[in-house]
């Protein structure tokens, strides 16, 4: 068996199952436990995992996938830009199903050569190395796990001369939005599986203020059964004894102090700002920036966004601001699995597979009905 | 001349040549060498079945096979499937300006050589040529025609719960090895393709036993779609054990690092059988028996009538398998 095998191992998780479900009845009442990573969504829903711990528990999802989190207005952007004569637009291919108010850049892409498809920004980069009289604008969308090859590629355009490579920003921040759930009324967070992708980059210290600040319990987990079964088990035990710790039950990739040259290149090229989250709205220093001295690739800068923004309603019926939140399930979603399925995606949470109604249709058959806009 | 030209496709001395020196000379026959605007087939007995495939692989060769390999095994195995014995293939070609005359004739040779396998004639064709930019190097479409004997009734036979699944090897290896060759990836493995004549293997399979209620081959949308399909049409609840899946741990990697699951991604060369339960130890041995059926394994079964295919984890967990939603990639077959 080579190592990553080990977590996947049957026999092993079974024992671990068995451990966490007698843990589980020790505790009285409901236990709330939040994860924040749209991979640990997709993870748990593929293993069938919410189904096999005991009614008192509930794993809420929250504003972990950077589709789901993006507002509407940038994704009218992203399509008014797509538009354009001489501009190319470069995204991730999740980001081509989302619904903007008339269109999608899959729509845009099929109608003309302007939507490219990338599979990293140092791609997005090449395009524009190539195309010197298009400007490319790359979607800079995602959390501390993308931003740091997103800086590489301005450093790149930077060190290439190239004036016609420019960001999107989007670009979103883990903690403090974990902080901003915390406040919120209306959940009663027990403890949190913390990102380990997240946290491969930040390492372990940003996550601390959720122990000493708010008394929560929280465990940086991996991705492989063995390490959500792992991670939960360790957040029970700490429920149990009534202790709060940050624990790294990732150290096969997350380091304590993160990743110093990935959090360099990001610290060089961008800076923390207020950022709009779908669904929770502006929340500080939970967004990155291009520094002053990187602002010439800004596609803020370059194009006039004033007329795309602000004049957009979402989509009647649908839940995902508060699904990203974890007030509400994909199952409590009116439109859930009949307007809005992963090929005819309504709302966010239903286009990328690490979204949470996307993940939640592992769990859940539902009769598809054709989405027709009358 | 070492590249395709425009002046290949426009129907005048240059295409003749091009006819004759690379498809008559690797895949001539009596009926292709009729030479007509339409060719005559001797009568055959039985029912004719025909189907249509077009294929844009990219890349055009890749580990395991080609596009030419690619376009004999896909339609020869859609007539395989059906019980059918297949007899020809037509052979339609577009060609891109600029695609080198020795890779074509690579690619021909392939189809020739597939086809012979197979037992079926090449017995039409066509060739037309693309402007550079706007075709992927080769596009080919391959019609069969097969004839299936009075003993196979595959349609009107009824699954029941507590029938087989089975699959004739490793699920997914045909997607994972063209995404791993794939130049964007910059990934190196050792994945080859499983593209191969499924037809000796079901005929093999169809005269084991009586007991074969459906064939299929899961090609693009893989063994996930391939079996909603068989669940919706069939109107039955099909379940899987995780834990018995044939997945190559390559295949499985692959999946890992490009976030694919390979319950999705395409074979080109495995039979998806279901068959009744008493029958499926027969059946199984019967395709272990032939080389391209060494892998042969009871996935799961049927459990019920609720039209969906479950699968259940490692960790007892289950899992709906919805069809193929959002684009892997394009141009796998």
């Amino acid at each position: 068996m080579n190592y990553l095998e080990q977590f996947r191992a049957a026999k092993i998780n079974s024992k671990l199952l068995e451990k966490l479900q007698q843990e589980f009845t020790v505790v009285k009442g409901k236990i709330k436990i939040m994860e924040v990573c749209g991979t640990h969504t997709q993870a748990i829903s593929k293993i069938g995992l919410r189904e096999l711990l005991p009614s008192n528990v509930e794993l809420l999802t929250g504003p972990g996938c950077p589709i789901c989190v993006t507002p509407f207005s940038y994704i009218d952007t992203a399509i008014s830009l797509a538009q354009q004569e001489g501009v190319m637009v470069a995204t991730f291919a999740d980001f081509l199903k989302v619904p903007g108010s008339n269109s999608t850049l899959e729509l845009e892409q099929a109608q003309g050569p302007n939507v490219k498809t990338v599979y990293s920004p140092l791609d997005a980069v090449k395009i524009a190395e190539n195309n010197p009289e298009q400007e490319v604008v790359f979607l800079a969308v995602g959390f501390e796990t993308t931003a740091p090859v997103i800086a590489l590629s301005i450093l790149d355009a930077q060190k290439k001369n190239l004036t016609n490579y420019s960001l999107l920003q989007a670009l979103k921040t883990m903690p403090p939005v974990m902080e901003e759930l915390v406040l919120n009324q209306y959940l009663d967070i027990d403890g949190f599986l913390c990102p380990g992708h997240v946290a491969s980059i930040i390492g372990v210290e940003p996550f601390q203020f959720l122990a000493k600040e708010y008394d929560l319990p929280a465990v940086v987990a991996g991705f492989e059964v063995g390490d959500i079964l792992f991670a939960l088990e360790q957040i029970m035990e700490m429920i149990v004894r009534q202790e709060a710790k940050v624990v790294n039950a990732y150290p096969r990739v997350v380091e304590q102090k993160g990743n110093p040259k990935a959090l360099k290149i990001m610290e060089q090229v961008f800076t923390s700002t207020v950022s709009r989250w779908r669904g929770l709205g502006k929340i500080t220093n939970s967004g990155l920036e291009l520094r002053p001295e990187y602002q010439e690739f800004a596609a803020e800068n370059k194009f006039d966004f004033a007329s795309a923004t602000g004049k957009v309603a979402k989509q009647s019926g649908c839940s995902c601001g508060e699904v990203l939140m974890g007030i509400k399930k994909p199952t409590d979603c009116e439109l859930f699995g009949t307007k809005c399925t992963p090929s005819h995606p309504l709302g966010p949470c239903m286009v990328s597979q690490e979204g949470s109604c996307a993940a939640y249709l592992y769990k859940v058959s539902v009769k598809m009905k054709l989405y027709s806009k009358e | 001349m070492k590249t395709i030209t425009l002046a290949h496709g426009n129907g005048g001395e240059l295409m003749q040549e091009l006819i004759k020196d690379i498809i008559y000379y690797y895949c001539g026959n009596d009926i292709l060498l009729q030479q007509d605007d339409a060719a005559y087939l001797p009568e055959v007995e039985g029912e004719l079945v025909t189907t249509t495939d077009s294929f844009v692989v990219d890349p055009i060769f890749f580990p395991g096979g080609d596009i030419g390999k690619l376009a004999v095994c896909g339609t020869v195995n859609d007539l395989a499937v059906n019980g059918a014995h297949p007899l020809y293939l037509t052979l339609g070609l577009i060609l891109e300006e600029g695609l080198e005359i020795d890779k074509l004739k690579r690619i021909i040779k392939s189809v020739a050589e597939t086809a012979r396998k197979a037992g079926v004639k090449i017995a039409a064709g066509d060739t037309k040529v693309v402007p550079q930019g706007k075709g992927g190097g080769i596009y080919i479409n391959t019609t069969g025609l097969g004839v299936v004997g009075p003993d196979i009734n595959l349609q009107d036979a009824k699954i029941e719960t507590g029938d087989k699944i089975i699959i004739s090897g490793s699920i997914g290896d045909h997607g994972a090895a063209i995404l791993a060759s794939r130049e964007e990836f910059e990934v190196s493995s050792a994945l080859t393709s499983d593209c191969a004549l499924l037809n000796n293997l079901t005929a093999q399979i169809l005269s084991s036993s009586g007991g074969i209620k459906f064939l299929t081959d899961p090609t693009r949308g893989g063994l996930a779609t391939a079996l909603h399909e068989i669940a919706q049409q069939k109107q039955v609840t099909i379940n899987l054990e995780e834990e018995i899946l044939p997945i190559k741990k390559e295949v499985q990697g692959l999946g890992g690092i490009l976030g694919i699951d390979p319950l999705y991604l395409a074979s080109e060369g495995r039979v998806l059988c279901v068959a009744a339960a008493e029958e499926a130890e027969a059946v199984v041995n019967a395709m272990k028996d032939s080389p391209i059926g060494t892998g042969t394994a009871v996935i799961g079964e049927v459990t019920g009538d609720k039209s969906r295919v479950c699968l259940t984890t490692n960790l007892g967990g289950t899992r709906i398998l919805r069809p193929l939603q959002k684009q892997l990639l394009p141009r796998l077959c």
